[in-house]
């Protein structure tokens, strides 16, 4: 019985080591987001910043945008947005669904760090986020013109990320209006 | 050449650290002193190599050798001399070779140093040394060589990622790898122990300096490593429960417990497997530390070369020794000799009950940090676990702690009395008390948890205090006569007073900042004046200036508060090379709290955007966090003193104390505490 319980600490290192390990294989850039190919959940979202519209599911309909989760107190959300920022200097529309966040911080912080946006909608209680399946920010959706999600990225888009896989799935989605 | 030269000494190293794996392992088994000498030798080698590589890696920054692929990407013509240095361990290749020299460093210091340690025992630490070595170098040189040439080399580098070009990386990495590697130390004797299949008081009196060293870099390391996230990101953040930060702060929360149960097992023998089990541990999460900031299994801002075949090999690494260890441990731990006994209310007790919270609270980090991996792994969902979830589980275990910590050095060693306890700590107690009731009614109840905190922060510095004063006695007999015991008091208690009361500095500057600290966000135009905290800030004048790599737009403030007027500059900086922009913040630093302004862009009407805080109490918790350090850095002085004067005191033959305990050192200070 003794010997047993020295026996624990390896044991569980070894369940962990298996995680580890599996977890390796897997990106965690990467989510097999169940929107792919279907429309975005209904919402309504007031605005962020004020005079201004807030942001709808339907709003981005017609053309192939980008819909990007983000919130103020996000720390990889700030490493992202001067990423964001130049895409919108490149004229890539992107909405902004600001989560889980108080709406004068989440104004406050497009003032700080510059705004990227098209439009921006406030989330406060993350119930579009949960209907988005959002884990965590900054996430990043790719809504075709048809208001269909076509693409899903978790964490920051680095500008390989971007050049490596948004812009020729956007390009593509362009084309094909 | 420069770099041929480094690329070559690193070979030579790998090759040496095999021969330091092998060589004295052989020789402890065969007690065959030749083999011993020679793990000894190879250990001084390769640190001697390992030092040539990472100065010949510093050169080619220096000379700004474009040539070599690391110094193209990480530096250029203009990049300031210091953070060319600085940019030799700022990449995931050059910290692994930062990483390498301490370990040989850590190496060669136990072939300097151990030389009255059991000759068996010192080859046995220095062989896991140079299985711990080999397994870096070989990482190093066969998936992250920092001497990889470029062809054709370019006329100038790339740059340095501008956040990192900061006093702060010149210091922080070199100081928080001190505390990683240095608890390689704690691992290899325990191993070594395990592999000796003895663990007597004479190996926790060597072990435990090495911790505390380990100890004092970390808590150093990662209290630097606040203040700069404070500094440079620029909205006063000092905690972000990243799981790099966790990162650092699993193997801190081991160490501490490291450093407290080598002491019971130094004083009274017992807790020996559990000793040899946190050793184990301590440096495994501090791999873990770098299996996840290089492998890619998890996201976050300090990670750097995400490569899958990096955390595959770091991985097996970690597969292999720590499973190793814990397999030995599993066969030879059962048949240790345990130590004494104790009762439910002594210093033991009371010190394994700290080792459950600590544990319990790695744990808990653990957990939060790995939860999204394991949930991929599981079921495929991806989740992310925020401060929230450390609200709910860190800091009720570690305010249930600091309850703990101010009873530990009341208590007797063996057996001790409830109420003689509970008479004891009465002061602190009654001050806490007060200070806890007086904050509830001030600050109210929806501030709970920070005014528990703030009571407990009181409790830790009090209950420090008392340390002394019970010790000398204070108010029991005549002034002359406590001065006498304060004289003889040793360091090792002073050192235990200013960590613990540096503590309490720390969850008071933590409750403030937390509970009080008040933000304002305005567009201000030079001539506008706003008001924080108690303080005028008036906005001077705004202009462009050129830096040495980047240009900013500098706004200066005046803060005018009750103790007088400061001027303030704050930055917005973009740096052309990478396109990147950074925030200076002005901070005014104060014994009472900080104001601290950022600048954003200019607005359309002409003003520019200013965000200040006031952060009571905030530089206390780097402040504590020092002064824990310096309370190690204190009682290791004592330890030190005590060695040398033993050595000189009993000047035993080399190998003559074969199979005994090692040299007894007197310790005036546990028969004195004992006797109290």
């Amino acid at each position: 019985m003794k010997r047993l319980i020295f026996l624990a600490p390896i044991a569980f290192f070894g369940l962990v080591i298996a995680a580890f390990a599996l977890g390796l294989g897997r990106d965690p850039t990467i989510l097999p987001s169940t929107l792919i190919d279907k429309p975005l959940p209904v919402f309504d979202l007031p605005a962020v910043r004020s005079g201004d519209a807030g942001l709808k599911s339907s709003d981005g309909a017609g053309q192939p945008h980008l819909l990007n989760v983000f919130a103020s107190w996000c720390v990889a959300c700030r490493v992202e947005h001067p990423e964001l920022l130049q895409l919108k200097a490149q004229g890539v529309p992107i909405d902004g669904l600001d989560w889980k966040d108080e709406p004068a911080a989440g104004a406050q912080y497009l003032v700080d760090q510059g705004d990227p946006y098209r439009l921006a909608g406030n989330d406060k209680t993350g119930r579009a986020g949960i209907d988005l399946g959002v884990a965590g920010v900054p996430e990043t959706f790719l809504v075709d013109g048809h208001g269909r999600v076509r693409y899903k990225v978790i964490g920051p888009i680095s500008p390989e990320v971007w050049a490596g896989t948004i812009k020729p799935l956007m390009d593509k989605l362009r084309v094909q209006g | 050449m420069t770099a041929e030269i480094g690329q070559f000494a690193l070979i030579l190293a790998l090759i040496l650290s095999a021969v330091q794996a092998l060589a004295p392992l052989a020789g402890a088994w065969r007690t065959d002193p030749m083999l011993m000498a020679v793990g000894r030798a190879a250990a001084l080698l390769q640190l001697l190599f390992v030092g040539v590589a990472f100065v010949s890696l510093a050169a080619c920054y220096l000379l700004n050798d474009f040539s070599v692929a690391l110094v193209a990407q990480h530096s250029n013509l203009s990049q300031p001399l210091i953070y060319r240095i600085g940019a030799t361990w700022g990449s995931h290749e050059g910290s692994m070779l930062l990483w390498v020299l301490i370990l040989a460093i850590y190496g060669a210091a136990v072939a300097i140093f151990g030389g009255t340690l059991r000759d068996t025992l010192q080859a046995r630490v220095l062989a896991v040394q140079g299985m711990v070595g080999a397994a870096f170098l070989g990482f190093l040189l066969f998936t992250s060589n920092p001497f990889t040439r470029l062809f054709p080399a370019p006329p100038d580098g790339a740059e340095l990622n501008p956040v990192l070009q900061d006093p702060g990386l010149v210091f922080h990495p070199p100081v928080l790898y001190m505390g990683y590697v240095g608890l390689s130390m704690a691992f290899s004797f325990g191993v070594a122990a395990l592999l000796e299949g003895r663990v007597d008081v004479g190996w926790a009196r060597w072990v435990r300096p090495w911790v505390l060293t380990a100890w004092i870099f970390l808590t150093v390391g990662i209290a630097m490593g606040s203040l700069w996230a404070y500094y440079t990101l620029g909205w006063g953040g000092w905690w972000f429960w990243d799981p790099v930060e966790n990162a650092s702060l699993m193997p801190w929360l081991l160490a501490t417990a490291l450093l407290h149960s080598s002491l019971v097992l130094e004083r009274r023998g017992a807790l020996v497997s559990w000793t040899i089990l946190l050793a184990i541990l301590a440096f495994s999460l501090s791999l873990v530390g770098t299996f996840l900031v290089r492998s890619g299994v998890l996201t976050s801002v300090h990670a750097f070369a995400l490569d899958a075949r990096r955390g595959v090999y770091i991985l097996g690494i970690i597969a292999v020794m720590t499973g190793t260890a814990l397999a030995l441990f599993a066969w030879r731990a059962p048949s240790l000799k345990t130590g004494s006994l104790f009762a439910p209310l002594s210093r033991e007790y009371a010190i394994t009950v700290n080792n459950l919270f600590l544990l319990a609270a790695a744990a808990t980090v653990f957990l939060g940090t790995f939860y999204p991996v394991f949930m991929d792994v599981l079921h495929g969902d991806k989740i992310s676990v925020g401060p929230p979830y450390y609200r709910a589980t860190f800091v009720p275990i570690f305010l249930l702690l600091f309850v703990l910590v101010s009873f530990g050095p009341m208590l007797n060693w063996k057996r001790d009395e409830l109420s003689r306890l509970l008479a004891r700590v009465r002061w602190p107690a009654a001050l806490a008390g007060g200070v806890l009731i007086a904050s509830a009614i001030v600050f109210g109840v929806g501030h709970i948890v920070s005014v528990l905190a703030l009571a407990l922060g009181v409790w830790l510095i009090t209950g420090a205090a008392l340390v002394l004063a019970r010790r000398w006695r204070v108010g029991e007999l005549p002034f002359a006569h406590s001065l006498e015991l304060a004289r003889a008091t040793p360091l090792a208690v002073i050192g235990l007073v200013i960590a613990h009361a540096g503590l309490g500095i720390t969850t008071i500057g933590v409750a403030s900042v937390s509970a009080w600290q008040t933000n304002k966000v305005l567009s201000m135009s030079p001539g506008q004046s706003a008001r924080i905290g108690g303080n005028l800030i008036t906005m001077e004048a705004v202009r462009p200036i050129m830096g040495p790599n980047y240009e900013a737009n500098q706004a200066r403030f005046d803060v005018a508060g009750p103790f007088g007027t400061r001027t303030l500059i704050s930055e917005r900086r973009l740096y052309p090379a990478s396109q990147t922009t950074t925030t200076d913040a002005g901070i005014s630093w104060g014994f009472f709290g900080n104001i601290y302004i950022s600048v954003a862009d200019q607005n359309p009407d002409g003003g520019l955007t200013v965000r200040m805080w006031n952060h009571p109490f905030v530089d206390w918790i780097w402040a504590g966090g020092l002064l824990m350090a310096f309370g190690g850095a204190v009682s290791l002085a004592d330890r030190g003193l005590r060695v040398a004067k033993v050595e000189r005191r009993v000047a035993q033959p080399r190998g003559a104390g074969q199979g005994a305990a090692g040299p007894p050192i007197p310790e005036p200070g546990v028969a004195a505490e004992a006797a109290s």
